[in-house]
């Protein structure tokens, strides 16, 4: 078809799935990091966003994101894909039925990172619900803002592959949801501790697999800033896996494995808004730097009354933040064909930056602090502290990760059980 | 000498390992078990598959303590394991024949008296 270029779309169908293989990951990461009795659920919440968002995404979310409309949120023209066929997408060279496709991976992905705040304690349907209307309220608006034409793109903001609805947006909602969701109840009374790390060195590395689609997929085609953001994606995380070495050994006399894990998701983080705007060696020094700030968070917050359980702040929050703001000093015009930072001489691109380093966490803590809110006077968010105590995975779903089989009695249909039993497993 | 045994609910471990931190009571073993004790099953569903959890997951606890200890010891049993709910457990108190501390050859009392650093 006119104005498709057949390279640049199965790069991009690869990329697409690429990316959807960073949900699954999410869930082993997180799954990894919690407590046994609560593996499913945490890994369920991942699994729940392909379920709603991506219904959220064909009906409303992709339009008021990608549809032209006001600097703020798109319009409703392309509501239920409406008009989204094999036409390439305005900008690309790619059908826009395959752009809808990359950008609902990107938020599903985002919508699930939110759980890290909420995981051990918040009930499985209005976790959905919550989502639903996230990806719609908060993901939607924010995309709009860079990609679709809204007030950050319009005013120079750069943003390769998602500082702002991804990265800050998930972050800073998830500092939200921890506030309105409050603590765990043994937390800060017992030691909460990741139950299986094996789970979370593969999620990350899983994740950093995918991100080389998230990344080098963003420039929509086989063309330079595809490839140097793909590079980069490889740059920036070594850097902050050796940084992050060199600080755990300097706190700790160990390097962790739990730790390694996190510094790989922070250097993909903080490479992806930069990713196709800087050099390879100013990659680096972003992957090198962007450690600093999280690992400071990390080190700090599990001593606060903060419970945003699985740092999803620091990892995703800071590190985006870190990686907007970078691309202000160090975009380089001849490495990306658009606009140089202020070390080349372009200080007006640090303002376009600062700029989304300000609104970008404001609107996603405030957003997902009344959307929380509201949900919480219609319903509890929370289970019992006894089902909480029994763990997740038998309360919400009536399974149980690590199952011997043992002393389980087939029921068939001579097995009586009373309606009490069935209908409340947590007895 | 006693040793008490005290079944309790894996998310009661914490808890009981506090009362009896808090009660002074120090040497003890803990081991996961499977038991059942006249609680209502369970139900769980894995792929269509129903069965009823017939064995529940326990933590059992063994404690040996000379005389004066064994009430502060079923106290915190109790105070730390308690929820209300059917399937709390139990607690058992034997007597015991014989105590050895491996390392200094220490029998009975002295044996199961926490060394004081």
């Amino acid at each position: 078809m006119n104005g498709i270029d057949t390279g640049d779309t199965a790069w991009m169908l690869i990329a697409t799935a690429l990316v959807l293989l960073m949900t699954p990951a999410l869930g082993l990461f997180y799954a990894g990091l919690v407590r046994s009795k609560n593996t499913l659920n945490t890994f369920m919440m991942c699994i729940g966003a392909f379920a709603v968002v991506t219904v959220a995404w064909v009906v409303v979310g992709y339009s008021l994101a990608f549809d032209s409309g006001t600097g703020f949120v798109g319009g409703l023209g392309k509501a239920f894909l409406n008009g989204v066929t094999f036409a390439p997408r305005s900008g690309t060279k790619i059908p826009e039925l395959l752009f809808f496709a990359f950008e609902a991976s990107f938020c599903i992905l985002t919508a699930a990172l939110v759980s890290g705040a909420v995981v051990e304690r918040m009930r499985f349907g209005p976790f959905l619900i919550f989502m639903t209307v996230w990806s719609i309220a908060i993901f939607a608006p924010m995309a709009h803002w860079v990609w679709g034409g809204g007030f950050l793109q319009s005013h120079g903001t750069l943003d390769f592959a998602g500082g702002v609805p991804v990265e800050m947006a998930s972050g800073f909602s998830a500092f939200a949801a921890a506030i309105v969701v409050r603590p765990r109840k043994d937390y800060g009374r017992q030691a909460l501790l990741p139950h299986n790390a094996v789970y979370v060195l593969l999620g990350a590395g899983l994740l950093w697999f995918g991100w080389f689609g998230f990344n080098g997929g963003s420039g929509y085609s086989t063309g330079n800033p595809g490839v140097l953001a793909f590079t980069n994606t490889l740059l920036a995380p070594a850097a902050t896996l050796a940084v992050w070495f060199v600080l755990d050994l300097m706190r700790d006399r160990h390097v962790t494995a739990i730790g390694a894990a996190t510094a790989i998701i922070v250097g993909c983080v903080a490479i992806t808004p930069a990713g196709g705007y800087v050099s390879p060696g100013w990659a680096i020094a972003l992957g090198a730097l962007g450690a600093l700030p999280s690992y400071a968070f990390i080190a700090w917050r599990p001593r606060s009354r903060l419970d945003e359980t699985l740092d999803v702040l620091a990892a995703h929050g800071l590190a985006g933040f870190t990686g907007i703001l970078f691309i202000g000093f160090f975009a380089s015009l001849a490495w990306n064909g658009v606009s140089n930072g202020l070390v080349y001489g372009n200080a007006a691109q640090l303002g376009h930056q600062a700029l989304a380093a300000l609104v970008a966490p404001v609107y996603a803590f405030v957003g997902t602090y009344v959307i929380l809110r509201v949900m919480g006077l219609l319903m509890p968010l929370r289970v019992s502290e006894n089902q909480e105590a029994l763990g997740m995975d038998i309360v919400e779903h009536g399974e149980e990760a690590y199952k011997s089989g043992e002393g389980a009695i087939l029921v068939t249909a001579e097995t009586r059980l009373s309606a009490e039993e069935v209908a409340n497993p947590a007895m | 000498m006693k040793l008490v045994i005290g079944i309790v609910r894996p998310e009661r471990t914490n808890d009981v390992l506090e009362a009896l931190y808090r009660a002074d009571v120090r040497g003890l073993s803990i081991s996961r078990v499977q038991g059942h004790g006249g609680e209502l099953h369970r139900v769980e569903t894995y792929r269509g598959t129903r069965v009823q959890m017939e064995l529940a997951e326990k933590v059992r606890f063994e404690v040996a303590v000379s005389d004066e200890f064994v009430e502060p010891t079923v106290a915190a049993l109790c105070d730390g394991g308690r929820t209300g709910e059917v399937g709390d457990g139990k607690i058992f108190v034997l007597d015991v024949e014989r105590v050895v501390r491996i390392r200094t050859g220490e029998t009975d009392h002295a044996a199961v008296t926490p060394v004081q650093s």
